[in-house]
Parts: structure tokens; C-alpha cells; sequence
């Protein structure tokens, strides 16, 4: 049995990739989300948590005919980089990012809107300026939120197979990740293969939630 | 008074079942307490002023500058007002001397005291390492009150500051609010709801009541403003008297010299030639209209009396003038009509010594002893 490992390292990738992106989009997206007094925020609320009830498929299916060469995006895509969306890597960090948009924004959103806005107050009475209060106090203070987005948007887009499959295909070293590669030894009936992803998989994911939770017992601990 | 000095604000703000409208000018030094019931709309004022409350329309000027008129407003970093909220919002991520330099390290560079110069004012350089969450709740506000002043405002803005903390955390804090009062050059507003803390603490009083400034002035004027009386209750109704110590007796009774003559009250504990604030309660105060003789009490002023006004009950407050002396007494009006009390008529005002009481001695300008 030889267990092929790339699937392994281009998931990590995937989700390295992903979490940092995404990150980068959710810290101003969930403070603008916190302090917002706009009519649309329920709406726009509710647009970010649908990947949570959506059926994976149904978020691949759309995303693929948004990305397709056909279409408008897509098609500015090709004309731009010559590469197409679908059945690419790109196209992976971004279905991606938008499947784990509401793992990074719901927990960011939540810190900032618990612990800062009242210190962030204070910053403002105290000389501090927009950006400077979002890093000096807003971030600081939610750091434990942003953590927790970090790991969970990871670990999300560890354990993505609907999405991929129908936007990225199983190409090796290009989109195919571990979820694809366990289900395809399972089709093939590799169990041994399979069984390895599967620990490893299994392995880590409970490392992650150990990590998550271990630290929020500590944040808890060190505000006694 | 200069034209530009101080604070000028016109205040307008509408919301379901509360209408805000203040207009005020605001002396530019000393202390003015904004008082009023809670819902009065203080917090809402000082919020406004402090550029917090982004609905509120209106002017409002500091010193010449202009911080809000018609849709133009200086964001609220740029105002450079120091703000002590009721919870003190200490940074919880910080040290205590980090929370205090984080005002000073945004303010212009100019002189003025350092972290170890406030946190010695304050009584708080013991804390300087520990973080905000290992504080108490006493110690949290005076670091609060620290990191606001720091900030080297132009006006310090406080909302209640003691409302949060218990009675003995009130009386631990006072006499540093009363500090920083004295050594600051700065106006300071404090809002507040406590009658005690306003006589102790206020040069100068806005009343306000459903949103509108219903009376405005100096301390002593207001407080002896009989039309006040309701709003600070009757039981607290009463005049606050500047007084220098002249003497500390040998039986335990300290002389002090006031605008209407001398006033003897149990030992006040300060050193003689400090000018310190004592309060006199309307209920305390009796009228005679002979001067009486063969009685107890020590603290009897010839008097004036300037105005009657009726109560809703069967009392009535009778202000009196002695010499630059205001004193305020709250009789029924079965007495008044009895005596045929009336605007001009001269009389007697009896103090009983157990009127001024200790609790009640504020500090003046020199600061505390204790």
C-alpha cells in the first residue's frame, strides 16, 4: 500500500491560503458589521450565514456556473489571467473563502460587538482615530474571536468535499484535496488508503477543537 | 468672562418620549455639576459635547473653537476632551501604566504631568503593573480618571463616575475627584444625580429636568435657589457657605469666618486661614424674630428675609440674607403666617450647631488634609 500524500499537502495549502484571504476580507468586514446602523444589516446577515444551511452542492453548483468561462465573471477571469476559475486552485481559495465566510465573520463579529465597543468609546475620547482604535483596541480585545475564526475557517475548509467536487474536480496537485482522494479510494474500494486519510483527517480535527477549547478556557481563566 | 471662553451649546435631539433641547454657556474653569433626575438627558448633553452622540443637532463651541454647527462636526478624537465614563472602559488588554499613556501618547506634545505625577495625585502608583481586571472597582474609576486627564484635555468631561461603587468606594473616591478639581486648569462638567456630591463638588450648577436646563449658575446661588429646592428634595434643600478657618478652640469648637459673621461648628480638622465649604440645611434652620436669648444653639445670624415660597406640602422655604450671606429655611406655613414673615423683614436665623455637619465639610481650594 503506498498512501499518495499530496492530496494532504495541497488541503493544507488550500487552507492556509484560504484562512489568511479570508481573514484579511472578515477583520474590517465583521467591525463595519458590528457598528453598523444600516437597514441592510439583517439582510446582509443573513446572505453571510447562508453556507451554513446550504447544502454544499447547491453553494458548488452556483459557484461553478458564476465561475464558468461563460459567464460574466468567469469569462473576465479567462480574458484576464488566461486561466480559467473552474477546475483550478484559484477558483478552489474562492469557493472556499465563500464557504467559510461564516466561520471567520460570526465569531470576529461577535468579539468586537461583546468586549470593544465600550472600550472603543474610551479610545475615541482618548485621541485615537479610526484606524488607530480598530488595531489598538478593537483587534486586541478580540483576539480570542479572531483566533477562533482563524482555527475554524481551517478546519472548515479541511473538511470541504461538496463544494470542491463540483467547482474543482479531481485534479491531482490542482484541486484534488484529501476529502476527495478518501472518497475516491472508496469508490475504488482502497480501504486501506482510505483509512489512513480518514485518521489522519480525524486526528486533526479533534486536535483543532482540543486547541480552540483549551484556549477559551484559558481566556476565561486569565479574566478572573 | 471673555466672549469665546468657556462652552456654548445649543442642543437639540428627538427621540420616542424624549426631547432634548439645551441651550447653556458654560464657565471656562472650575467645576459644573450637570444635575438632574435619572432620564433627565445629562449623559445625553455630555455625550453630545464629547461628539458621541451623533444625532444630536445643534452648535456647540470650546474656547473659540467650533466642535459642532449645522452638519459640520470635529470627529471626537480631535477634541481633545478627557471623558470618565460611569464604567471606567479600562483597556483590559493593557497594563495599568499602558491605559494611562494611552491618552498621552495621542496628545499634542506639550507639558504637563507625567504618569508618575497622576498616578502620586491619585494614590494609584501601586497599580501601575497590574492589568484592569484585578482591580477594584474604586481603584479601576481613579485609573480611569487618571488615563482621561492625561490625555491633556481642554475639558474634562465625568458621567457619574461614583454611580457604579458603594457607599464606601464613593467616600474613598471624592477627595481625589476634589484633587483633580484643584490642580487641574481645565474645566471639568460632572454629571450627577447625588445632592451630597454636587454640594461637595460643584463651583458652578446646571439644573436640568426632561431634557431642558431648568436652572443654571454658580453653585451657591443655585443651591440656595428656592425654585431648586424640589429637585434636589426638600430634606436636601439647603445653602453651601464658603468659610475660612480662624481658629480651632480649646472645647473642641472651630471659629470660621464667613460673609455674614462668624460660624462655630465642631472641630473641622484643617489647619486655620484654609477656606473650606460647609452646607446649611434648610430643616436645620430656625427663625426667630427677636434675637433670642437663653437658648443653645451657637450659630445665630441677623437677617433679612428676601422671599417666601410655598411648598406643595405645608412647608414653606424662606431665603434670608445676612450681609453677602444667603441662608435658606425651610418652616411650615402655619409658623410663617404666625410670625407675619414677608420680603424685608428683618429677623433672626438660628443655626443649631448639629446643622453643619462633618460629613458635609468639602475642601476648598487648597485641597484635603486627609
Amino acid at each position: 500500500m503506498t498512501v499518495d500524500l499530496g492530496p494532504l499537502w495541497l488541503t493544507v495549502k488550500l487552507a492556509a491560503v484560504t484562512t489568511v484571504l479570508l481573514m484579511l476580507f472578515a477583520m474590517p468586514f465583521s467591525w463595519w458589521l458590528a457598528h453598523t446602523r444600516s437597514r441592510w444589516k439583517p439582510a446582509i446577515e443573513a446572505v453571510t450565514a447562508l453556507p451554513l444551511v446550504l447544502p454544499p452542492t447547491v453553494l458548488g453548483f452556483y459557484l461553478l456556473i458564476l465561475m464558468s468561462p461563460n459567464s460574466t465573471l468567469g469569462g473576465a477571469w479567462v480574458s484576464m489571467t488566461g486561466d480559467t476559475l473552474t477546475f483550478s486552485f484559484t477558483g478552489l481559495v474562492i469557493a472556499s473563502m465563500i464557504y467559510s465566510l461564516p466561520f471567520a465573520v460570526q465569531p470576529l463579529q461577535a468579539a468586537f460587538e461583546q468586549a470593544g465597543l465600550r472600550a472603543v468609546e474610551a479610545a475615541r475620547t482618548l485621541g485615537a482615530g479610526p484606524i488607530d482604535r480598530f488595531w489598538s483596541v478593537a483587534l486586541p480585545m478580540a483576539r480570542r474571536g479572531l483566533l477562533t475564526a482563524a482555527i475554524l475557517t481551517f478546519a472548515h475548509t479541511i473538511g470541504e468535499f461538496g463544494v470542491v467536487l463540483m467547482v474543482g474536480g479531481n485534479i491531482p496537485g490542482e484541486t484534488k484535496v484529501i476529502s476527495i482522494a478518501i472518497y475516491e479510494h472508496v469508490e475504488t474500494i482502497r480501504y486501506a488508503e482510505a483509512h489512513v486519510l480518514s485518521a489522519i483527517l480525524m486526528v486533526f480535527s479533534f486536535m483543532v477543537l482540543l486547541v480552540v477549547y483549551v484556549s477559551n478556557r484559558q481566556g476565561q481563566v486569565s479574566l478572573r | 468672562m471673555n466672549g469665546s471662553e468657556g462652552l456654548f451649546l445649543t442642543i437639540r435631539l428627538a427621540r420616542p418620549g424624549f426631547n432634548l433641547s439645551v441651550l447653556a454657556r458654560l464657565p471656562p474653569l472650575g467645576l459644573t455639576a450637570v444635575f438632574g433626575r435619572s432620564g433627565a438627558g445629562k449623559s445625553t448633553v455630555l455625550r453630545a459635547i464629547a461628539g458621541l452622540e451623533t444625532e444630536a443637532q445643534g452648535e456647540i463651541r470650546f474656547n473659540g473653537t467650533v466642535w459642532q454647527a449645522g452638519q459640520g462636526r470635529m470627529p471626537a478624537h480631535k477634541r481633545r476632551i478627557g471623558y470618565v465614563f460611569q464604567d471606567a472602559r479600562l483597556f483590559p488588554h493593557m497594563s495599568v501604566r499602558r491605559n494611562l499613556e494611552y491618552g498621552l501618547d495621542r496628545a499634542p506634545r506639550q507639558p504637563g504631568p507625567t504618569v508618575e505625577d497622576v498616578a502620586a495625585l491619585l494614590g494609584i502608583g501601586h497599580l501601575l503593573d497590574r492589568r484592569p481586571a484585578t482591580l477594584s472597582g474604586g481603584e479601576a474609576q481613579r485609573v480611569a480618571m487618571g488615563r482621561a486627564f492625561l490625555s491633556r484635555p481642554q475639558l474634562l468631561l465625568m458621567d457619574e463616575p461614583l454611580a457604579a461603587l458603594d457607599q464606601p468606594r464613593k467616600a474613598e473616591i471624592l477627595p481625589y475627584i476634589e484633587k483633580l478639581r484643584d490642580v487641574a486648569e481645565i474645566p471639568i462638567l460632572y454629571v450627577s444625580h447625588s445632592v451630597a456630591e454636587v454640594a461637595r463638588l460643584a463651583n458652578h450648577i446646571v439644573l436640568m429636568e426632561e431634557g431642558s436646563v431648568v436652572l443654571a449658575g454658580p453653585a451657591h446661588t443655585v443651591m440656595a435657589d428656592p425654585t431648586a429646592a424640589p429637585f434636589f428634595g426638600v430634606r436636601e434643600a439647603g445653602v453651601l457657605i464658603e468659610a475660612t478657618i480662624v481658629a480651632h478652640h480649646a472645647d473642641g469648637l472651630t471659629e470660621l469666618a464667613t460673609r455674614g459673621g462668624p460660624l462655630y461648628l465642631p472641630h473641622a480638622g484643617r489647619a486655620p486661614g484654609s477656606v473650606i465649604r460647609v452646607r446649611v440645611l434648610a430643616q436645620d434652620v430656625m427663625i426667630a424674630l427677636r434675637k433670642p436669648e437663653g437658648i443653645s444653639a451657637l450659630n445665630v445670624f441677623p437677617v433679612t428675609v428676601t422671599r417666601i415660597r410655598d411648598g406643595d406640602g405645608p412647608g414653606v422655604l424662606v431665603s434670608l440674607a445676612s450681609g453677602g450671606l444667603d441662608l435658606m429655611a425651610r418652616i411650615t406655613k402655619r409658623s410663617a403666617n404666625a410670625l407675619g414673615l414677608r420680603p424685608g423683614l428683618s429677623c433672626h436665623a438660628v443655626l443649631k450647631t448639629v446643622a453643619v455637619d462633618p460629613s458635609d465639610i468639602g475642601a476648598g481650594a487648597d485641597g484635603p488634609t486627609g
